[in-house]
C-alpha cells in the first residue's frame, strides 16, 4: 500500500476518482434514500414535538456536516500551506460551497422546526449565531478564491481564512456548551444514553448522517477533479498564448 | 402512504422540500461543472494532439 502523498498527484488523484467515484454515489444515493425514507414514513411523532420530529433527518447530519466540511478543509489548508500540494487547496476549494450548502439547510430546517416549538423562526442565540457566522465564512471564503487571479495566492489567503474561521466552527459545535443559555437544545446524539435521543430515532439518524457524509465525499471527489480539470485547461491555454 | 402528520404538516414537507431541492441543484451543478471542466480539457488536448 502506498503512502497517502501519492494521491497529492493529480493524475493519480483522478485515476482514484475515476474508480472510486460511481461506486461512493450509488452508495451515497441508496443509503440517503433509506435514511429519508425511514425518518419520514416510518417513524413515530414525539410526544412533545409532534410530527416535527422528523426535521431531524434533515436538520442533524446537515449541521453535523456544516460543521465538519470546515474541518475537512482546515486539515487540508494545512497540508497546502505545510506541503504545498495542489490537490489539497483545490480539495479544500472543492469542498466549501458543499460546507456552505449543509450550513443553510442546517439554517433553513432549524428555522422551520424553531418557529412551531420555540414561537421565532430565529433568536440570537448562541448556537444560531454562530452558525450563522460560520456561513459567513464559508460566503467569505468562496468569494476570496474567485476574486484572486493567482491560484497560490488565492490558496495561500484562503487557508489563512480557514484556520480563522475554524474558531467559528468549533463555537458552533460546542456553544451550547460554552454558554449555557439560549433556546437551543444540547446534542441530539450522544455517548451518553441519557442523553441521546431515543433508538426508534436515532436508528435512521445515523442512517441519514451516513447518507450525507457519504453525499460529501462523493461530490468532494467530483468537484476536486473539475478544479483539476481547469487547472489544467488554464496552464494549456497559457502555454498556447506563449507559442 | 403518506404519514398523518396533523397540524405540522406544512412545517414538515416544507423543510424537507427546501433540504431536497438544495441537495439536487448542489449535485446538478457539480455534475455539469464537472462535464464542461473536462470537455474543455479534451477539446484543448486534442487540439495540441491533433
Amino acid at each position: 500500500m502506498g503512502s497517502i502523498w501519492e494521491y497529492a498527484n493529480p493524475v493519480k488523484f483522478i485515476r482514484t476518482s475515476e474508480i472510486v467515484l460511481p461506486w461512493v454515489s450509488i452508495l451515497a444515493t441508496v443509503t440517503l434514500i433509506a435514511g429519508l425514507v425511514w425518518g419520514f414514513f416510518f417513524t413515530p411523532d414525539d410526544y412533545r414535538q409532534g410530527s416535527t420530529v422528523k426535521i431531524i433527518y434533515l436538520h442533524v447530519p446537515a449541521a453535523l456536516m456544516a460543521i465538519n466540511v470546515w474541518f475537512m478543509m482546515l486539515v487540508t489548508s494545512l497540508v497546502w500551506l505545510i506541503r504545498r500540494h495542489h490537490v489539497s487547496a483545490l480539495a479544500a476549494k472543492a469542498a466549501a460551497p458543499v460546507g456552505i450548502i449543509m450550513t443553510l439547510i442546517a439554517l433553513v430546517t432549524g428555522a422551520i422546526w424553531g418557529q412551531p416549538m420555540w414561537g421565532t423562526w430565529w433568536a440570537w442565540d448562541p448556537r444560531l449565531t454562530s452558525f450563522l457566522i460560520l456561513f459567513l465564512f464559508y460566503l467569505g471564503y468562496i468569494a476570496l478564491w474567485e476574486a484572486i487571479d493567482n491560484p497560490d495566492t488565492a490558496a495561500d489567503l484562503t487557508a489563512v481564512l480557514c484556520i480563522v474561521g475554524s474558531v467559528f466552527a468549533v463555537l458552533s459545535r460546542y456553544a451550547v456548551n460554552f454558554w449555557n443559555q439560549g433556546l437551543h437544545q444540547g446534542a441530539s446524539l450522544s455517548l451518553d444514553k441519557k442523553e441521546n435521543v431515543a433508538d426508534v430515532f436515532s436508528t435512521p439518524l445515523y442512517v441519514c448522517i451516513a447518507g450525507f457524509v457519504l453525499l460529501f465525499i462523493a461530490l468532494v471527489f467530483l468537484r476536486t477533479r473539475t478544479e483539476i480539470h481547469k487547472r489544467r485547461t488554464k496552464a494549456l491555454l497559457a502555454r498556447e498564448r506563449l507559442g | 402512504m403518506m404519514p398523518d402528520l396533523g397540524k405540522y404538516g406544512d412545517t414538515v414537507l416544507s423543510a424537507y422540500a427546501v433540504s431536497i431541492v438544495l441537495l439536487v441543484i448542489m449535485v446538478a451543478l457539480s455534475i455539469r461543472a464537472s462535464r464542461k471542466a473536462r470537455a474543455e480539457l479534451q477539446k484543448i488536448e486534442g487540439r495540441r494532439n491533433g
